[in-house]
């Protein structure tokens, strides 16, 4: 559809009210790292689930010049990010890439993008339950408390389950944080991969719960720790192979099925990252013309 | 020496639940190292007298004073929230006449008996498993349960889970409200046996609720027999319930079925 039509929406959605509601729940939680603040979620145009939280959190903050990214599970091409992409696009005429580098926002599902992001940037993370006491306590007015009162040592009876369940930290996702020395915080389902990427990180990050009706922030340079043990300490995941199209090793993988004969491969999630490496000349086992150069073989 | 003064120190509370009274003007001082039962009949305000004493019901006249470890007397109600909420989960136990309000029931016993000391801070592994595995054995499980859920427990095991769970921050104060109920007379029996042991070789002191003149003859020091919100007698436990005064506690006494 052109975008030169005439506008039938405000910019970017949502009424200007609304927006400075949210901006004003925004500036709390930059001024309160971790804290969930609650704010009056407004119904979107798409299923709770589908990114409501992180949508609005994009369109209070995100103005005519900025340029907007969008991935889910790392991915640029998926469902939810092409169509979160072109709603900006199209209520508010705004400039959407894939280009990580490029981005002033990034609204995300799921992951940090390998990059490193910079101060001219903003992270908005879509958040589908933003207590991480939740699981243990299910009376809200009690995990307030808990929050109010820095009581988190049902954080780690969690952590302590997984160990004896499984003999390790088995949590790889949602994995809690302690943020600024104070509030400990769901950093939304992103795997334990990226939570070393959320210390001290450059951007701005923000995080928005739709159904939840939350909004919390890490402002940037923010000390943000794994909780762990001392005799198992936080560690993240590790993989065995390289990526089979960029032959990367220090990306998250994701594990691709190939076959019914037991084939599989691993593959960047952050396809832009990827991407990118390949254009570079970097190849995997598996890349279509793998003779320019074969990073190193699988063990 | 500060043996002679009293660890907890009740003046006068009421507890009123809208017009109606729950407890009324009752006082008592507890001592280190004793038990005091109280018993009565359902509806007598046994229960509410101990939520009022253990700082989860706020009465509507009457002070507690609590000692603490450091030896300073404090107003639990006077206190802060955070305070009161740590004392709770450190210096005092609360066992809950059914299990299942006390414990976690969907983590795993040692994650049950490690949560107050996490909840204090502690962040060793090990060191808290091992912790709990000693604990199991004080309370006659074996230590192979141990990453079992308590859903897997008999209502037996699931009581002892709690008191481990209580004692594990070596509280120096144990609520228990009816912590024999709903068990059957065996059992009964041996986890008496479990509390007496540990209450004297850890130099307990506690305030049990009960209507089981039994449990309060074998466990408690001395005896508070309420009714109707009011203590009506009240004295050491074998004097009371040898040589009761009040027709009520007559009653009470010969009622109880011989067999």
């Amino acid at each position: 559809m052109s975008n030169s039509a005439a506008p039938s929406y405000n910019f970017a959605y949502l009424d200007e009210q609304t927006k400075r509601m949210i901006r004003r729940a925004l500036l709390k939680a930059v001024a309160i790292p971790g804290y969930q603040v609650p704010f009056a979620s407004r119904e979107m145009p798409m299923p709770y689930g589908w990114g409501t939280g992180g949508i609005q959190v994009t369109a209070a903050v995100i103005g005519p010049d900025d340029c907007l990214k969008v991935i889910d599970q790392g991915s640029d091409d998926t469902t939810n990010a092409v169509s979160i992409r072109k709603f900006f696009a199209k209520v508010g005429d705004i400039e959407t890439t894939e280009e990580t580098e490029r981005a002033t926002v990034i609204q995300t599902r799921h992951r940090i993008p390998e990059t490193e992001l910079t101060e001219d940037q903003i992270l908005v993370y879509q958040v589908p339950i933003p207590e991480p006491l939740r699981f243990l306590e299910p009376k809200e007015t009690e995990t307030r408390k808990m929050h109010a009162l820095e009581e988190y040592g049902l954080m780690h009876v969690k952590l302590y389950e997984d160990i004896s369940q499984h003999g390790e930290i088995a949590t790889t996702y949602a994995y809690p944080v302690k943020v600024d020395g104070r509030y400990v915080m769901d950093p939304s389902p992103t795997p334990k991969f990226d939570n070393p990427k959320m210390n001290n990180m450059a951007a701005l990050q923000l995080f928005g719960a739709g159904r939840e009706k939350r909004i919390y922030a890490i402002p940037p340079y923010t000390e943000v720790v794994s909780l762990d043990f001392d005799d198992h300490p936080f560690s993240i995941q590790k993989w065995d192979e390289p990526c089979a199209l960029c032959g990367t090793r220090d990306s998250f993988l994701d594990e691709v099925i190939l076959d019914d004969q037991g084939g599989r491969m691993f593959v960047c999630s952050d396809s832009h990252h990827c991407a990118k490496r390949q254009a570079e000349g970097h190849r995997g086992a598996l890349s279509a013309d793998p003779a320019l150069e074969t990073e190193e073989v699988a063990p | 020496m500060t043996t002679r003064m009293p660890l907890i120190s009740v003046e006068d509370l009421t507890v009123t639940y809208g017009d109606r009274i729950g407890c009324n003007g009752v006082s008592f001082d507890l001592f280190p190292g004793e038990v005091l039962g109280i018993v009565g009949e359902s509806g007598s305000g046994k229960s509410t007298l101990l939520n009022a004493v253990s700082g989860q019901l706020e009465p509507a006249v009457g002070q507690i004073h609590y000692r603490t470890r450091l030896n300073e007397t404090a107003d639990i109600y006077r206190m802060s929230e955070p305070e009161r909420r740590f004392l709770m989960r450190t210096d005092w136990a609360f066992v809950h006449q059914n299990p299942r309000d006390g414990l976690r029931m969907g983590v795993s016993a040692g994650a049950n008996i490690g949560e107050r000391l996490m909840g204090v801070g502690w962040r060793h592994y090990g060191e808290i498993r091992s912790t709990a595995l000693s604990w199991l054995g004080k309370v006659e499980i074996f230590e192979d349960r141990v990453d079992d859920p308590p859903t897997t427990f008999s209502g037996g095991m699931q009581q002892r889970l709690q008191i481990a769970r209580n004692l594990v921050s070596g509280p120096r104060l144990v609520f228990m409200d009816e912590p024999t109920g709903g068990l059957d007379v065996s059992v009964q029996a041996r986890l008496l046996d479990l509390l007496r042991g540990l209450v004297s070789d850890l130099g307990l002191s506690a305030i049990i609720v009960t209507h089981d003149l039994a449990v309060a003859r074998l466990l408690s020091h001395r005896l508070m027999v309420m009714q109707g919100g009011e203590v009506v007698e009240s004295g050491l436990t074998d004097q009371v319930l040898d040589d009761p005064q009040h027709p009520y506690t007559q009653l009470l006494v010969s009622s109880i079925l011989q067999v």
